[in-house]
């Protein structure tokens, strides 16, 4: 279909958009930022998402690439591309965050990579979206810009569930700021077809003994069993209580997280089935993680 | 009382750039890169299919990346260089086929042809950046893109046959190795 009628406007810097957003959204408006579009143009053809208002703010400078700070923080400017992590090279993404590069070939087709955002997608909060499973997997800080300055949220603390954030209407996210290195990560996922959304996603990062070949803590998060991506404590109590690495604690792992999770049940799978995917994948996830 | 009020479409003029020519175009903003293409600069050859980025038959080059011409207002698109399926033409006016669609023919890639031009563009977009490209890599680009009727199979063989042939030319002209 074709979308609603809105008004665009095309952003020329942050507190341009900030003051706009802030007299649409007071004078009764429902303002969007649009960036990349992939996934608001989709849901605006089909007509779940009506905005007024369009605020394009893929003009903005110096909010897209990626650099890394002097105490070892990634920081992803919200309009970088998921393409352009996918093919940073190693200068800009070392092997610390080699997790987020790799974890971008489940994130839709290349096509959709070369024009999404990684700000998009996690304003765009999907309970399935990689880059919302990354966040809380690695405690990202999402940078938001308002009226007022600056403010940095946790990813605890920022996604609200199902496509819900703590992003003031009159906010926009900036970057994604990834604390410490995670060398021994990794993300998998299964969908009935290979770049559809998720039905479970399963990310966990390991904290391994010097020599490698032991687990002595590490996390585990999920996508697709609950309206945000979580975190699994019980798993990450076996992660803590550590062991070799190897078949017998990955399944352990997995079977912790396996019954931890109270997943929906809907038309891609039910709870006992998506319960069934958690295992397979965290255990999954765990071995890919050690052998980095 | 509520007053019903007609308000104007929102409007912009625009300056697209599409296969190397400029054109300027007044549409609703709205519009989405690919009903401009087709309904105001007459380019029909990019096809309209789900309008939700799952099918690709609009696939388009935006700066030199594949994208979903559905996914894009045509207002996003200023400032970008679009390439469409007519740009891939060869020889007085490009009438004549380019080399990745005679390797469409050649290997049957495709039969009603109404995905074509997506995957044309897909693979144009995908080889420039990775002309080494395995079939593997190939195989799972073009998974991006629905087709109903050929299947995949000749699709990978066309795009990997034209890769072959481009870097076996290259070589001759003296610039690999």
């Amino acid at each position: 279909m074709k979308p609603a009628p809105f008004t665009y406007h095309r952003a020329r810097d942050l507190d341009g958009t900030a003051k706009l957003l802030a007299e649409l959204a007071g004078s009764g408006g429902e303002p969007k930022i649009i960036a990349g579009g992939q996934s608001l143009v989709a849901m605006m053809n089909f007509r779940l998402a009506r905005p007024d208002h369009l605020v394009d703010i893929s003009g903005v400078e110096g909010l897209r690439g990626l650099r890394t700070d002097g105490e070892g923080a990634l920081h992803i400017g919200a309009l970088t591309t998921h393409h352009e992590v996918e093919t940073a090279p190693g200068p800009l993404l070392g092997p610390g965050f080699a997790v987020l590069r790799d974890a971008m070939r489940w994130v839709g087709h290349l096509p959709i990579r070369t024009r999404g955002t990684v700000g998009g997608s996690l304003a765009h909060a999907d309970a399935t979206a990689e880059w919302c499973l990354l966040a809380v997997l690695l405690d990202a800080e999402m940078v938001a810009h308002g009226p007022a300055g600056q403010r940095r949220v946790a990813a605890r603390d920022f996604f609200l569930g199902y496509y819900s954030t703590a992003l003031e209407e009159d906010e926009v996210l900036t970057e994604a700021v990834f604390p410490r290195p995670a060398p021994h990560a990794a993300l998998t996922e299964f969908a009935q077809r290979h770049g559809d959304f998720a039905t479970v996603a399963a990310a966990v990062a390991l904290d391994l003994t010097p020599d490698g070949g032991g687990v002595r803590g590490g996390r585990v998060a999920l996508g697709g069993v609950d309206a945000l991506p979580v975190r699994v404590p019980e798993a990450e109590a076996v992660l803590a209580e550590g062991g070799r690495a190897g078949p017998a604690l990955y399944e352990a792992v997995a079977t912790a997280a396996a019954r931890a999770v109270d997943p929906p049940g809907d038309a891609n799978g039910s709870p006992e089935y998506r319960r069934g995917l958690t295992r397979n994948l965290v255990a999954r996830a765990c071995e890919e993680a050690v052998s980095r | 009382m509520s007053e019903i009020t007609h308000q104007p479409p929102d409007q912009q003029l625009l300056s697209l750039s599409v296969n190397g020519e400029r054109h300027e175009l007044l549409a609703e903003s709205r519009r989405t890169l690919v009903d401009a293409l087709r309904h105001d600069l007459g380019l029909t050859g990019t096809h309209v299919g789900c309008e939700h980025g799952i099918c690709g038959a609009c696939t388009v080059l935006v700066d030199g990346a594949p994208a979903r011409a559905c996914l894009m207002f045509a207002a996003q698109a200023e400032g970008r260089e679009i390439r469409t399926v007519e740009a891939l033409g060869e020889g007085p006016g490009g009438r004549e086929l380019g080399d990745l669609q005679r390797a469409f023919t050649e290997h049957h890639a495709l039969q009603c042809g109404f995905c074509t031009p997506g995957f044309l563009m897909l693979a144009e977009g995908f080889l420039a950046e990775r002309p080494d490209a395995t079939k593997e890599e190939i195989r799972e680009v073009v998974a991006a893109n629905l087709c109903r009727c050929t299947g995949y199979q000749t699709i990978v063989e066309a795009i990997d046959d034209c890769a072959a042939r481009r870097r076996a030319s290259v070589c001759e002209e003296g610039s690999c190795g």
